[in-house]
């Protein structure tokens, strides 16, 4: 019981400080949730965090709810809770608190300097998830080619990401 | 004030059920698109301009950015109680339908088919990611320091395993005085500014 209250406490505490940092959203902030949950509390096997990863890909909105099935998998219903708490709430009440400054702060300098100056960080922290995830999942002639080609098919033709995630779903069992 | 005018503001369940029917049946990276044809196409709650600004806020702050629009569109049309419901509509068909996925997860996951099919997908997130990094990211790609300052984040965070607080501090910080008043690297500055945003 207290082993248990104590993991909550630290998925509390641990996605709570990932939500605040996570600029450039849920990819982003991969390799640091892999850092606390696997490399540091050893909470999930590596295959366990990829493929639970894999299933917010197939769940509508956005793809990062995957959180709460990590937070049940380490400490059940309260662990569920406390991860998805952490990981929504703290960045939520900083973009409320940031949009009324936004709004008082309209002709400040700086306010362009940081929109301008925090997206090279985001899109490089992006990468930084991509490169993770595909330490993670691609390997093989199969696993090169689907995301080879989910990335040139998306930035192409533009279709619905939702048919290529079933795609390499249905790639995976075939490839045995 | 860039929001449309409107006599009336959404009552809170309108607010809701939108943001409910874009959680339940928008997915990964198409989602700005989803918000944009809801917000401003459909509902009319915003403007061109108004959504823009709501998306590139949205996409500075940390969190998800369809959360963060939904946050910030409730925030405008209603208060933090918007805010509120508008979040939660967007998270919670999600929520459920993962928890679900989930579950069954917990029990099939010993089945060699189950592990292929989840390494197949996760393969194709990639592509996911990497795609909407580039859409994103057009223009910080094709400027030569803010690529500098990609690489830099990625080859850190991603390779060297720099924890996330020292980059955001370390290289956010040091790219914000980069980007600083008066220094030509901000989006005012620069002509392609509005039209690479919105289409991102």
């Amino acid at each position: 019981m207290m082993e248990e209250i104590h993991r909550v406490l630290a998925l509390l505490a641990g996605f709570s400080l990932i939500s605040v940092l996570a600029i450039g959203g849920g990819s982003a902030v991969l390799p640091e949730m892999h850092k606390v949950v696997v490399e540091r509390h050893h909470w999930l096997q590596s295959d366990d965090f990829k493929e639970v990863y894999s299933l917010g890909q197939v769940a509508p909105g956005p793809n990062m709810t995957m959180v709460a099935v990590i937070g049940e998998a380490v400490a059940g219903p309260l662990g569920w809770l406390a991860a998805t708490i952490g990981f929504f709430l703290p960045s939520s009440l900083l973009a409320l608190g940031v949009n009324r400054l936004w709004h008082r702060l309209e002709n400040w300098p700086w306010r362009e300097s940081i929109e301008a100056g925090l997206a090279p960080l985001a899109i490089g922290l992006m990468g930084a998830g991509a490169w993770l995830l595909a330490r993670l999942a691609v390997s093989g002639r199969v696993g090169l080619l689907v995301a080879s080609g989910t990335t040139a098919l998306l930035i192409l033709r533009r279709p619905n990401p939702f048919w290529l995630i079933l795609a390499g779903a249905a790639a995976g069992i075939a490839a045995g | 004030m860039s929001e449309v005018e409107h006599v009336a503001p959404p009552s809170l369940a309108r607010i809701a059920r939108v943001f409910l029917q874009i959680g339940a049946t928008s997915f990964g990276g198409g989602v700005v698109a989803y918000l944009r044809g809801a917000l401003v196409e459909r509902e009319r709650w915003f403007d061109d301009e108004g959504f823009l600004r709501i998306l590139e806020l949205s996409q500075t702050l940390p969190g998800l950015n369809s959360v963060n629009v939904a946050v910030l569109a409730g925030d405008e049309l209603r208060g933090w109680r918007g805010a509120l419901v508008g979040g939660l509509g967007m998270i919670l068909p999600g929520l459920i339908v993962v928890t679900i996925l989930g579950m069954a997860w917990g029990e099939l996951q010993d089945l060699p088919v189950v592990g292929r099919a989840l390494a197949g997908a996760a393969a194709a997130a990639v592509g996911l990611i990497v795609a909407t990094t580039v859409q994103i990211g057009r223009r910080q790609l094709t400027d030569p320091v803010d690529l500098a300052l990609v690489a830099v984040t990625a080859v850190a965070v991603g390779g060297l395993g720099v924890s996330l607080p020292w980059a955001v501090v370390g290289i956010g910080g040091a790219s914000v005085l980069l980007h600083r008043p008066g220094s030509g690297r901000r989006p005012s500055e620069r002509k392609d500014s509005a039209s690479s945003r919105a289409s991102a």
